[in-house]
């Protein structure tokens, strides 16, 4: 299984919200905290729907969460 | 390792247990004899009818056990329900499962076709069964441990 090229900074994200724990954010994306896990580790590109729903936790646009390709291009 | 890897592992485990010992306490009870006699076909029925709710009870004992003692050695919850990531992984699993199944299944009625006795069909179904189980498992722990 090759690495998504959908990479994200939800880990740095977290942190600066003051350190919001894996959990806190999966609750409140309506996710498992599982999948914020393989997320984190770029095991798995969100659905277009969560991708917002975590943008929206952040209070960011979704470039500010995501990216496409590699991570020095950021 | 996350609460599904342990999940899968331990399923995959299990499964080949139970198939295991289920086969080595079956085998002698195989009819001696005539081999294509109605007792042949009654022990091969009750193998099958045997081994599938011995699998569901397992499963359902095992489900429950592997909750109990996660939540105790972890103190974390077993997730309440399942995401879109779980979805795309349970979908892939009995996909991978439901192929090797059926190959099995086309494999076991070959078997007819080129005049095999009928043992061999039941045998053939029967691995294909536990085979496709296996692969169920062995998708899932793959796909939450690489990802999907």
């Amino acid at each position: 299984m090759g690495k998504n090229l959908v990479g994200n900074h939800i880990r740095k994200l977290r942190f600066n919200h003051d350190e919001m724990t894996q959990q806190q954010l999966a609750d409140k994306v309506g996710v498992t905290r599982q999948t914020i896990v393989a997320l984190e580790k770029g095991n798995y590109s969100p659905s277009l729907e969560l991708a917002f729903r975590i943008a929206n936790a952040f209070n960011l646009p979704l470039e500010g969460v995501f990216f496409y390709g590699d991570n020095t291009r950021q | 390792m996350i609460y599904q890897e342990k999940k899968s592992i331990v399923s995959l485990i299990s499964t080949i247990i139970i198939f295991g010992a289920y086969c080595a306490y079956m085998y002698p009870q195989y009819p001696d004899g005539v081999q294509e006699s109605t007792e042949t076909f009654r022990f091969w029925g009750s193998f099958v009818l045997i081994l599938t709710l011995v699998s569901i009870v397992a499963h359902i004992v095992n489900s429950i056990a592997f909750n109990i003692v996660f939540r105790i050695t972890t103190g974390e919850k077993e997730p309440s329900f399942a995401d879109e990531m779980d979805k795309i992984i349970e979908l892939r699993s009995f996909r991978n499962s439901f192929f090797v199944f059926v190959l099995g299944f086309l494999l076991a009625m070959g078997s007819l076709v080129i005049e095999q006795p009928l043992q061999v069909m039941f045998v053939i179904l029967i691995i294909s069964g536990f085979i496709s189980d296996v692969t169920g498992s062995v998708t899932k722990l793959y796909h939450y441990r690489k990802g999907v």
